[in-house]
């Protein structure tokens, strides 16, 4: 899975909105259930910032269940896709707070 | 960290906080196993239910045997977990009988397509106003993984050892030839798609019909397409054609060809219970009232 | 004939049993329909096409026996009276339903009007082979009720009490009537509705947050209906209170031991029965439909001759009311069956009454045995 990263603006031509130093994307917070998880993988194929992985832990059913990578608490936009392909309802997500959008040259 | 209560009040509700007044949450973790693609239909069914802007009270939902049967037990709905096979018999007596009701029906393809078949056939045909959500995952999975009327030519099943020689369905193709109303086909991952379709069902007047593709850890195990792949797939390799060839439209969930999704077929014609309504005011010379 | 409701006015009417039935159901409250056409039961549905629109009510003729019993159970969860008819190879399709129908405690009437089986048999004429499939024939333990018309009258009357008991108990009860009842025209007679009794569901009194579907301390649950608020779950699976399928042992026991007392704790109430001249009688002759009254005139013969010949005749073959054989025959009088089949009946008499002093006179179906047939069999086993 290629490595994404709260990158919104990528610049051709080196052309800047003019609005970017307003521009505010999502930041979201997931909260996993653990014992519901059945370890099926989805959220962490699903996920289009790559904030999620398998933990090394295991819940009371013997499923491994998804963190949040470390570093990458910040990366999550709050699509919640995560959420919209779970079968199980073990993972929500919430947008916690706006945050001002990276730019990379 | 810890809130006041004010602050915890503003927070608005996650999508599933949303729909929890619509689970028997005392019943998860539900029983389907690990990448099985229903406990998706039932996350959005359960959406669906909520912004369809009708009483929850008023929707009541049946379903037969199987796993996608199971989906009744875990909806805080009026539900019916009613024979293999005839879900859909049941849910005409009672929207013939209950008009007002929003009925839908959530079953698999071997309950409603193999054993149900001639309940699908003549539902379809008298155009009856249910609404039908047929989970496909190729097999009747509950009972270890046997082939049925959708199992494609070639697979491996429980009860196809040497591969199946039999062919299959293609649901949307014999739904609109036999005279359903309304006809989709979308995936378990498509589940923006899906919801937008089954709201769109509950406002038809006849027989709705959306075909939900879905992993089946036990068919995915006998050909090679384990679960998180074919989810995989659903996001490579699907077209969606709302206006495909319905006879070109088979399902190979090997995709060596793809899968084609879509609204495909909308249309207005009355229901057998709209039209018996209009046949008790005729009899009775206008007022329709019970005795 | 119908008045402002739709309804048949009171008075004398010369009517087909199956019309009676009709008629009875409607008058009892049987707003929908289902059903699929066999012979001899085909005058049901077509009356029932006919005459649901006049009350208000709905029809839908189904593709297939099994369709239509599920059907009436789908409309019967959402509170609405409703019916089926059928005959024996129908009625054998739908036995699984059956059981659906028990497990929920969905109140359903099928109307089997028998005829000569085994299989595609006999159509167009009388049976009485499915005495037996009206209790064993679905699979596992639970309670039927199960009606014995013997004419057009009793095919109004009955189908009136088949409702009031399925509604009563949330059982499935079937009208057990044969093809000459069925299709014979007599006099039946319709009182005043306001004296019909007409018995409806007990409706939950408590808030959907207290209800329980299947709550355990009532025997017949009060029944709340699809689309009122309750959000019931009801599953065929072994269930518990709430309504959710479970494998516990002690739960399973508590759900077929009520299915199964549902009927049998109130078997006095629910059964019925008619006797003529079984006081001083020597000889009970037991029949029931078209056969008792073949078999009445054959008693009266007896008498005539001096023969001490009673006739006791269940009306319902389910529960049968073997206390008051038992009684009858608590004397040392032997009993006779007769019945349009090859033993079923006597093998319940037999239950209570024992073996010896129960004689059995099978008849092949297709006809009924005429009274002179009787008499010579009732010569042949009388003793003083």
């Amino acid at each position: 899975m290629p490595e994404r990263s709260p990158v919104v603006a990528v610049l051709v031509k080196r052309r800047i909105p003019l609005n970017l130093s307003q521009t505010l994307r999502p930041l979201g917070e997931v909260s996993i259930e653990a014992e519901l998880c059945k370890g099926c993988g989805f959220c962490i194929e699903f996920c289009p910032m790559g904030v999620l992985e398998l933990s090394d832990s295991i819940n009371k059913q013997g499923y491994q269940y998804p963190r949040v990578k470390q570093g990458k608490e910040d990366s999550c936009v709050a699509c919640g896709m995560c959420e919209r392909v779970c079968p199980e309802f073990a993972i929500q997500v919430r947008e916690v707070a706006k945050k001002p959008v990276e730019v990379m040259w | 960290m810890s809130l006041t209560r004010a602050e915890a009040e503003k927070i608005p509700p996650t999508r599933t906080e949303r729909i929890r007044s619509l689970l028997r949450t005392e019943r998860l973790p539900h029983i389907w196993c690990p990448a099985c693609g229903i406990g998706i239909v039932l996350k959005v069914f359960a959406e669906a239910v909520l912004e369809s802007g009708i009483d929850p009270d008023k929707h009541i939902v049946v379903s037969g045997i199987g796993c996608a049967g199971r989906i009744t037990g875990y909806l805080r709905l009026d539900g019916y977990h009613v024979l293999h096979g005839r879900p859909i018999p049941f849910a005409v007596g009672l929207k013939t009988s209950r008009p007002e009701l929003e009925v839908t029906v959530i079953s698999g393809d071997g309950d409603l397509l193999t054993i149900g078949g001639n309940h699908f056939i003549h539902a379809a045909r008298r155009n009856d106003d249910i609404n039908v959500i047929l989970i496909n995952n190729f097999n009747y999975g509950m009972t270890g993984g046997q082939y049925g009327a959708t199992t494609p030519p070639g697979s491996r099943t429980l009860t196809s050892p040497y591969g199946h020689i039999e062919g299959a369905f293609n649901v949307p193709y014999i739904s609109a030839a036999l005279g359903a109303s309304y006809v989709a086909r979308w995936s378990v991952l498509h589940e923006r798609e899906l919801k937008k379709s089954i709201l769109e069902m509950f406002t038809v007047d006849g027989f709705a019909v959306i075909e939900v593709v879905s992993p089946c850890i036990l068919y995915g195990e006998l050909n090679n397409i384990p679960p998180l792949e074919m989810m995989k797939k659903f996001r490579e390799k699907c077209i969606i054609d709302h206006n495909a060839d319905l006879s070109q439209i088979d399902l190979d969930p090997s995709f060596k060809k793809p899968i084609v999704l879509g609204n495909f077929l909308k249309i207005d014609k009355p229901s057998y219970q709209t039209q018996y309504i209009k046949l008790i005011e005729r009899v009775r010379g206008g007022a329709r009232g019970r005795a | 004939m119908a008045s402002g409701n739709g309804l048949l006015r009171p008075g004398v009417y010369f009517m087909r049993g199956n019309d009676a039935a009709v008629e009875g159901a409607l008058i009892a409250g049987c707003r929908f329909f289902a059903g699929y056409p066999i012979t001899p039961s085909n005058e049901v549905s077509a009356r029932m096409s006919r005459r649901m629109p006049e009350v208000g009510g709905y029809f839908i003729q189904m593709e297939d026996e099994i369709a239509s019993i599920m059907a009436v159970i789908g409309a019967a969860v959402g509170g609405v009276k409703a019916m089926t008819a059928t005959s024996g190879p129908g009625f054998s399709l739908m036995q699984e339903a059956i059981g659906l129908s028990a497990m929920i405690e969905a109140p359903t009437v099928i109307i089997d009007v028998q005829r000569g089986g085994p299989s595609t048999g006999l159509p167009t004429l009388v049976g009485q082979g499915d005495i037996m499939q009206a209790k064993w024939g679905s699979h596992g333990d639970y309670s039927s009720i199960a009606y014995l018309p013997n004419s057009p009258q009793e095919m109004f009357d009955l189908t009136i009490e088949a409702f009031n008991a399925a509604w009563k108990y949330r059982v499935p009860v079937i009208v057990l009537a044969d093809q000459m009842v069925g299709q014979m025209i007599e006099k039946v007679v319709v009182p005043p509705h306001e004296k019909i009794q007409i018995v409806d569901r007990k409706r939950p009194e408590v808030p959907p947050e207290e209800y329980l579907p299947f709550d355990k301390r009532y025997l017949v649950p009060p029944m709340a209906a699809a689309g009122e608020g309750y959000r019931v779950h009801m599953t065929g699976l072994t269930h518990d209170e709430r309504g959710y399928p479970t494998t516990r042992h002690e739960v399973s026991k508590w759900l077929v031991e009520k299915l199964v007392e549902k009927v049998r704790r109130n078997e006095k109430e629910i059964a019925m029965w008619e006797t003529y001249e079984v006081d001083d009688a020597k000889l009970v002759v037991v029949a029931f439909g078209i056969t008792s009254r073949s078999a009445k005139r054959a008693v009266r013969e007896a008498r005539r001759k001096g023969l001490r010949v009673g006739l006791f005749r269940p009306k319902t073959a389910w529960p049968f009311p073997y206390w008051a054989l038992e009684d009858i025959v608590s004397s040392g009088a032997k009993v006779l069956v007769v019945e349009i089949n090859m033993g079923q009946m006597v093998h319940v008499v037999r239950e209570y009454v024992g073996k010896e002093n129960v004689y059995h006179m099978p008849w092949a179906p297709g006809a009924v045995p005429p009274p002179e047939t009787i008499l010579e069999k009732i010569t042949e086993v009388y003793s003083p």
